[in-house]
């Protein structure tokens, strides 16, 4: 019952929002849909499960749990920032962009929540379809661009899963099993499955989440869209739909280890996971647009979450607190790179230098946050790095351990030079009329509070992870270590 | 071999070569939209006559033969274009990868480990073969509305071979994923309609400004 409450009500503001003519009001439905969202998310994490219908087709378990805890959350402190960023834009019209946020919530909720393939299919496509319009935002010629590309990349990346799925179905079929996709079904049975349209069915689905994902080398239309598309929209797509696409693999994952093929589920992962830090080191290092390299850092963290599930073990919990990480993290990053972009009026470094004379608090929280995404103590995300790390060499895996701890550092170097010198670098010699001339507000406490907010939990999670969340990402790993 | 189906899937692989072969948008679309209606018809033949067949049918055929088709033309009137003019491969070109992707879905369909009754059927070489095309679509073509039918050829493809499992997905499943492609189409034809407006085109081409 509160999980259909969790769905339904961020679609029911979406339609408030699209009634509501008042520009001035509307942004505040986001918080008003938002924290109740988050409070009910928590109500139903917290409170002892109780045992669900074997065959439903909406019931939350400790993956789906941990997805939907992150992207409410990130989802609320967005929709704090977004009060902030449309009071400094009064006049934009904001209609289709706030009911698109709140479809978005709906959407990436119910992706969460599924539990059969079809279902899931739906959500993670319409969050496509809902998240096109809000990177088209700006209403220019780059953002039409990447919106283009998301929208055709994404689309037919979705539909190549739709086939994967299909092959599941008919894997069942092969070898005399009904073919259903509800997912405990598919658990029992996966077993008995016809193994080459299993195998084929896997990883067609690999690919088209792993599209959706951003991994590389399907990650093309990332760099397009986190960099056209606005600050808040950045840090949803890089933490909220990235993480619902990691579950859509998972869920992939899930059913290919319990038929007794964990080996290639393995090596997919494997293979993505190091070709994303690859690439991601390799284009992050000369990267001058500030809001691209947070794209590239993103390949980079799906890949030490794909590295992580396809170690196992330690490596799999340190995957799963690194989700959580990264989201919080990349959301701080995003907004805050929105506040130096929306008062420079660009996001090139050399035309951003010195921004923390300028705006000490965006450009404190965005280096903070580069420290905190590069893994450096005593923020979250080195912790989950290092549990990974540490499973990853605990399993034996030297080369790859080698590997890894080489292409991070060289990401670690290749934004540092960036992040210095936009944060710290000589400003740039300007004449009191330019700078009249911006009409800009420096920096509102909204469009602060909410990175801020985020990055304090960073470090929480640092120094501290509360024991319900250690449960939670416990039993989110071993729903993925059956079978192996 | 005169099994209606077989015939509707032969008919499929024909409108594959016509939309390989013409300029012409406009036909095209309707070729696409006629691709889509025929396959519409498919699960009833196949599955015979239930509320779960005739409630895919009907809906498969409303929107892929007739709303979204209006959506695409009323994007070309709005954008006023008639014809692709230089794809990135020529016609002939593209006529001959598709004889021979659609010879190799045959080949390749007799290998795989099918079950007995879908041996020696066409769905699986017709949804290979036009899943192919739609590939060949989607990345030989440089208009934003071409690119559009390629995506739509391969959800027919998809959906062909869905048929073969209409068990599989309740209908309500079903219903999403045509309600998914429908909006999907919709947001594209505007973004297209944003490109023209902006370049005065809706040639892909001009779509190069990102880059590193």
């Amino acid at each position: 019952m509160l999980l259909n409450i969790i769905i339904i009500l961020p679609l029911l503001a979406a339609a408030i929002a699209a009634l509501l003519p008042s520009e001035r009001w509307r942004p505040w439905l986001l918080p008003a849909a938002a924290i109740p969202h988050l409070f009910l998310v928590w109500r139903i994490i917290t409170q002892p499960a109780a045992p669900t219908d074997a065959a439903a087709m909406l019931a939350l378990d400790a993956l789906g749990s941990l997805i939907l805890l992150v992207v409410s959350l990130l989802f609320t402190i967005s929709s704090i920032y977004a009060l902030g960023y449309f009071k400094t834009h009064p006049t934009w019209s904001n209609r289709t962009f706030i009911v698109c946020l709140l479809l978005f919530l709906g959407a990436m909720s119910f992706a969460a929540a599924a539990r059969h393939l079809g279902l899931l299919w739906v959500a993670v496509e319409a969050t496509t379809v809902v998240s096109a319009p809000m990177i088209y935002f700006n209403h220019n010629r780059f953002s039409i661009e990447a919106t283009w590309k998301y929208l055709l990349f994404c689309s037919v990346g979705i539909a190549l899963a739709m086939l994967g799925i299909l092959f599941l179905a008919y894997a069942g079929l092969h070898s005399g099993v009904e073919p259903i996709l509800q997912l405990d079904f598919l658990l029992r049975e996966a077993p008995h499955f016809s193994k080459p349209w299993l195998r084929a069915g896997f990883v067609f689905l690999f690919v088209g989440f792993g599209t959706k994902m951003g991994l590389a080398p399907l990650h093309t239309w990332k760099p397009d869209a986190y960099g056209e598309a606005p600050g808040l929209v950045g840090g949803l797509l890089a933490g909220g739909l990235t993480s619902v696409a990691f579950l859509a693999v998972l869920r992939a994952v899930q059913i290919v280890n319990a038929a007794g093929e964990a080996q290639l589920a393995r090596q997919c992962l494997l293979a993505l996971g190091v070709l994303s830090l690859v690439f991601a080191a390799v284009f992050v290092i000369r990267q001058r647009d500030i809001k691209r390299m947070l794209a590239y850092s993103s390949v980079e963290h799906m890949g030490i979450l794909a590295i992580g599930v396809a170690v196992g073990g330690l490596a799999t919990y340190g995957a799963m607190f690194h989700v959580l990480n990264n989201a919080l993290t990349k959301g701080a990053l995003f907004m805050s790179a929105g506040n130096i972009h929306r008062y420079f009026g660009s996001k090139k470094m050399c035309e951003t230098q010195g921004a923390i004379s300028i705006l000490p608090w965006s450009a404190g929280i965005f280096l903070a946050g580069f420290l905190a995404v590069a893994g450096s103590p005593p923020f979250g995300p080195f912790l989950s790095e290092f549990t990974i790390l540490r499973g990853i060499f605990g399993a034996g895996q030297t080369g790859l351990g080698l590997a890894f701890i080489f292409l991070l550092t060289v990401i670690f170097i290749g934004m540092s030079h960036t992040v210095v010198n936009v944060v710290l670098g000589p400003p740039m010699e300007e004449t009191e009329e330019e700078i009249n001339d911006r009409h800009v507000l420096k920096e509102g406490v909204l469009t602060v509070l909410g990175p801020l907010f985020l990055m304090a939990l960073v470090l929480v999670l640092g120094l501290y992870v509360p024991p319900p969340l250690r449960d939670l990402f416990h039993q989110a790993a071993e729903l993925l270590e059956v079978g192996r | 071999m005169n099994d209606p189906a077989t015939t509707i899937l032969f008919t499929v692989i024909l409108l594959n070569f016509f939309l390989l072969g013409t300029s012409r948008l406009g036909a095209c679309i309707r070729v696409v939209a006629a691709q889509g209606a025929l396959i519409s018809l498919l699960p009833p033949l196949v599955h015979g006559v239930g509320v779960h067949t005739m409630v895919l049918a009907t809906g498969a055929l409303t929107l892929k033969g007739l709303v979204i088709p209006w959506l695409l033309f009323r994007a070309i009137r709005q954008v006023r274009i008639r014809r692709e003019m230089e794809p990135r491969i020529g016609y002939i070109a593209t006529l001959m990868l598709g004889a021979l992707t659609t010879a190799g879905a045959f080949i390749f369909a007799d290998r795989l480990p099918l079950l007995s009754e879908h041996h020696h059927t066409m769905f699986i070489p017709a949804s290979l073969a036009t899943l192919a095309v739609g590939f060949l679509l989607l990345i030989t073509r440089r208009k934003a509305i071409t690119q559009v039918l390629g995506y739509l050829v391969f959800e027919n493809g998809i959906f062909i071979f869905g048929i073969l499992l209409a068990e599989a997905m309740p209908l309500m499943v079903e219903a999403g994923v045509l309600l998914d492609m429908l909006v999907a189409v919709f947001v594209m034809g505007i973004v297209m309609n944003h490109i023209n407006r902006e370049f005065s085109s809706i040639d892909t081409e001009n779509l190069c400004l990102l880059k590193e």
